[in-house]
């Protein structure tokens, strides 16, 4: 039922975007989003969109892949659109009632949400293609050298990572309760939005519960091993 | 009354490279009043099965048919038929949500659209068959229970929509060997009350000879031995060996007593029988 939500997900290759070294990918990554923020031409976004494909393409990636890690994001995608088309002001194209759809807020809608839509896919494209090991070391290794101003570096990266690591689980955990309350009869695809908020208690509830118990574990279980981390740390430094 | 699985494949995952086969064409009849034990190795498909015989998962190639209804196909049906599969997951008390025991228990038979006064009698009669007395526990709250407890509400959670086949997914993992004899001795009374079809899917063979009247043996995908639960343990000694499934304990101390002459028959599969068998070959009765 949710598996197919391909957040922060590793997808195993062996391609050149695959093998590049995690520093590499993230720096530019970071690029590639401050280039987006910064296209303003329709020439630029096109240049920025190619160079998106063109990674696509050396990753091989599955297209439909990098297309569905937009999935957990779509309604917002929508509602920025929604809100640029009916707020421009300028050249009126289209009117009915209250409705204005003016020729800069399409434009300015459809660069937005564009802009949304490839920032979701480059950072897909980087988790997709980096394993949450790499990606850490690789993380870990670009925030060294601020760690001279205090900056946990070790810390930041293993709490990316650790989030990174529950995704899957979580989502796992989901679907399992989901299938347990169906099992006893559950509905919660019908009714008004009400009746649907409450019908998702029966999940919520024991999921809350669930992560709870799983980061208390967690924490109880790998407290000794950080430990002795830090004190090894603590000994190098 | 049946549970028929017809060429029934499926594929998790399917065209990622995480894509794992988990049933290969299995067919299978369960009827109404058997009590079956499931074994296999985790990875084996034991739970997967399991969601397919409530239509949790739709077959990728074959039918499901619950009561000669094919729930395969369509969502509306599979839907109805949880009213009649009901099944019981691993760890189940992971799912409990309510504020209070009686809400818990409820939920179930409120989806099902039972009255009021209905429900109220569905929940006593769910509570009392796993040993938690209705007027101490009903308003309590649930997060408050011991692990054992907690457990033994949410398998009234299931029994109180009254299925006619009752599936349950490792009913015993993780509780202390009291709890597990108790839990196991109150889903028999169960069985033998309401006559309803039990399938367990278990680890452990000694429940399986215990309870079970029927054994499902799982490998890989596939059904490798189907059987009566003494004519398995003796006939299929080798395969279940090279399935790496131990056999029951008692058998194992009857082959034993066996090879230093002690007169024991074939078909010891529990406990109490080797003892009798015991007693008898020594003359003690």
């Amino acid at each position: 039922m949710l598996t197919d939500i391909s957040l922060g997900q590793y997808y195993p290759g062996n391609s050149f975007i695959h093998k590049l070294d995690p520093r590499t990918k993230i720096l530019s990554s970071l690029a590639y989003i401050i280039a987006v923020f910064l296209a303003a031409e329709s020439t630029s976004y096109a240049a920025v969109i190619g160079f998106l494909f063109v990674v696509i393409a050396f990753s091989r990636l599955p297209f439909i892949l990098v297309l569905k890690s937009i999935k957990p994001l779509w309604i917002i995608i929508l509602l920025t659109l929604w809100i640029h088309v009916f707020t421009g002001q300028g050249e009126v194209l289209w009117s009915w009632k209250y409705l204005i759809i003016t020729k800069e807020g399409l434009a300015m809608g459809i660069k937005m949400s564009l802009r949304l839509i490839l920032l979701l896919m480059i950072s897909s494209i980087l988790t997709f293609t980096t394993s949450p090991i790499v990606l850490t070391d690789g993380i870990e290794a670009i925030l060294k050298p601020f760690k001279k101003i205090g900056v946990p570096a070790h810390e930041l990266a293993m709490m990316m990572t650790i989030a990174l690591r529950f995704i899957p689980t979580l989502l796992e955990e989901t679907d399992r309760i989901m299938k347990a309350q169906s099992a006893r009869g559950a509905d919660f695809a019908s009714g008004n939005i009400v009746r649907r908020a409450k019908n998702m208690l029966p999940i919520l509830v024991p999921l809350f519960i669930s992560a709870f118990r799983r980061a208390d574990e967690f924490s109880s279980g790998d407290g000794s091993a950080l430990l002795s981390w830090r004190r090894r740390q603590n000994k190098d430094a | 009354m049946s549970i028929r699985l017809d060429n029934v494949s499926y594929t998790y995952m399917k065209k990622t490279p995480f894509e794992r086969t988990a049933l290969k064409e299995i067919t299978l009849t369960i009827e109404k009043g058997e009590y079956i034990a499931v074994i296999g190795h985790t990875g084996s498909g034991k739970s997967t099965m399991m969601q397919h015989l409530n239509g949790l998962l739709s077959p990728d190639a074959g039918q499901v048919f619950v009561d000669d209804v094919d729930i395969s196909s369509k969502r509306t049906e599979a839907k109805k038929a949880r009213n009649k599969v009901g099944m019981v997951f691993q760890y189940p008390e992971h799912q409990i949500f309510a504020e209070t025991i009686f809400e818990d228990v409820a939920f179930g038979p409120r989806n099902k659209g039972l009255s009021e006064e209905e429900v109220e009698s569905q929940v006593k009669a769910a509570l009392s068959f796993v040993g938690l007395d209705y007027d101490t526990f009903a308003t309590r709250s649930p997060f408050q229970l011991s692990g054992g407890q907690m457990r033994r509400v949410a398998i009234a959670g299931v029994v109180a929509m009254d299925p006619d086949y009752l599936i349950l997914d490792e009913p015993s993992a993780g509780l202390d060997p009291q709890s597990r004899d108790s839990i196991f001795r109150e889903i028999n009374a169960l069985y033998q009350a309401r006559k309803m079809a039990v399938i367990l899917v278990t680890h452990s063979m000694e429940e399986a000879a215990q309870y079970a009247n029927r054994l499902l043996v799982m490998a890989k995908g596939k059904i490798v031995i189907d059987g009566e639960s003494a004519e398995v343990f003796q006939n299929h000694r080798e395969a279940l060996k090279e399935l790496g499934v131990d056999v029951p304990q008692a058998i194992k101390l009857a082959d034993i007593l066996r090879e230093r002459g002690l007169q024991i028959s074939n078909d010891v599969l529990k406990t109490e029988d080797l003892v009798k068998q015991i007693k008898l070959a020594k003359g003690w009765m």
